[in-house]
């Protein structure tokens, strides 16, 4: 699974990248994150409000942090 | 584990009932916040209301408890409120109005729409990739953090109706004049040619799209958390400072340099304003104690613009997409509006 977190690097997507780390730990999947901070690349996707999580190509949450509860809850059914 | 996962209502009942009695204890608060201090400031402790010091400290412990308990309700409320808009909403909503018609919607969604301004960058680029016009674009990016919702819940809280509109409206008179204006300079030109050429992939997924009643609670606790976190040192020098003046500040300090009588007032305050950044709750106080000190309500509000408006860390960040001439024409533009509006509300409130 490759996760990518988009977000120029201000604290709401340092936060989304901590959490994000919190809930691969908890589910055991292996995944690599990568940080995408170049704003074309945010922009083709589709994301306008930072921060982005994309999961696979596909972005599934956009615009603010979530708990790392939720973010397991977005991840289990994809990492299957 | 966060604030508000450990306050996360197991039930629907439990839910309302639970927000029902933070409502009372906030209304008990607030209610009892000034003639608690008095007593304790001046029948307690027995410190004289018409000294300097009793008045000054009166003043800081009375103000940080009101202006607290106005922030934590409103931002709450507002919050929990624009959850059910987003910015990709009014970026549909704003895809292929015309200019003019497309510059009034877009101030007014500016103000409604959630929106933080580390986000003004790939917001700029997805109104523009689906073809926004670049002028409405920009009265979109300039009422949202002009038009500010702390700084509407401060005004009224300490101010009253008649200011709040006031500020509300020249806010989106500005938004739209000058965002019509740059629309019309035809600045696509100064803007970086890789917006032009960004194409939109991916599916666009609405970024509230179904949040539950928790969910939306959730995220108003968090809001506020996050922003008193982030304030409260600029709240706490801000209310020290209109302590300060409030007791020390000689009575006419203000007023000579600075009051209705100087013709170059208004310019002044904005052209401090530009530069400084803070936020609209560190601002307030200072703005309250100025205004209790003769100040006229007009310089004020340029002031306050000037601060929320323009700041040079967004500045900063605009600057990856628009270049320097656009970015000097936008404030001065914003800059000029400011100004015309400060002294429009001292000629008109006198």
């Amino acid at each position: 699974m490759i996760i990518k977190i988009l977000g120029p690097g201000c604290t709401n997507c340092v936060n989304l990248e901590r959490v994000t780390r919190e809930a691969v730990a908890d589910l055991g999947i292996a995944a690599t994150i990568e940080k995408v901070t170049d704003y074309p690349t945010i922009a083709g996707f589709g994301v306008m409000s930072t921060p982005g999580l994309v999961v696979d190509g596909k972005v599934i949450l956009s615009g603010r942090v979530p708990t790392a509860a939720h973010v397991r809850e977005l991840l289990a059914p994809l990492a299957s | 584990m966060s604030i508000a996962e450990r306050l996360r209502p197991t039930t629907a009942t439990r839910r309302w009932a639970g927000l029902g009695a933070a409502a009372v204890v906030w209304t008990v608060l607030y209610a009892v916040n000034l003639p608690l201090w008095s007593w304790l400031v001046y029948d307690v402790v027995g410190l004289d209301p018409a000294s300097r010091l009793g008045s000054g400290v009166h003043f800081f412990v009375y103000d940080s408890v009101k202006i607290l308990l106005l922030l934590v309700g409103i931002i709450f409320l507002v919050t929990v409120l624009r959850s059910f808009m987003s910015v990709e909403r009014t970026r549909a909503l704003l895809g292929g109005r015309r200019e003019g018609v497309g510059n009034v919607m877009a101030a007014g969604l500016g103000v409604v729409t959630p929106f933080c301004s580390c986000s003004a960058v790939p917001a700029f680029i997805g109104f523009v990739a689906a073809g926004v016009p670049v002028g409405v674009t920009l009265s979109f990016l300039i009422a949202s953090p002009l038009v500010n919702e702390v700084a509407i819940a401060l005004l009224f809280g300490l101010f009253g109706l008649g200011p709040t509109l006031l500020y509300v409206g020249a806010g989106l008179v500005i938004a739209i004049v000058a965002g019509y204006v740059l629309g019309r300079l035809k600045v696509e030109r100064w803007i970086e040619p890789f917006v032009f050429e960004t194409r939109l992939g991916g599916q666009v997924i609405d970024s509230t799209a179904g949040l539950t009643w928790d969910d939306r609670i959730q995220m108003g606790i968090e809001e506020v958390a996050t922003i008193l976190r982030k304030i409260w040192p600029y709240l706490l020098v801000g209310i020290g400072l209109g302590a300060a003046i409030h007791g020390w500040a000689p009575e006419d300090f203000f007023t000579r340099y600075a009051g209705a009588g100087n013709p170059f007032a208004v310019l002044i305050a904005v052209l401090i304003g530009i530069p400084l950044y803070s936020n609209a709750a560190g601002i307030m106080p200072l703005v309250e104690a100025l205004h209790d000190n003769g100040l006229p309500m007009g310089t004020l509000l340029a002031f306050m613009m000037a601060v929320v408006a323009l700041s040079l860390p967004e500045l900063i960040l605009l600057r990856r997409v628009l270049k320097p001439p656009l970015i000097a024409t936008f404030v001065a533009v914003t800059g000029t509006g400011i100004v015309a509006v400060g002294y429009l509300f001292n000629a008109v409130l006198g």
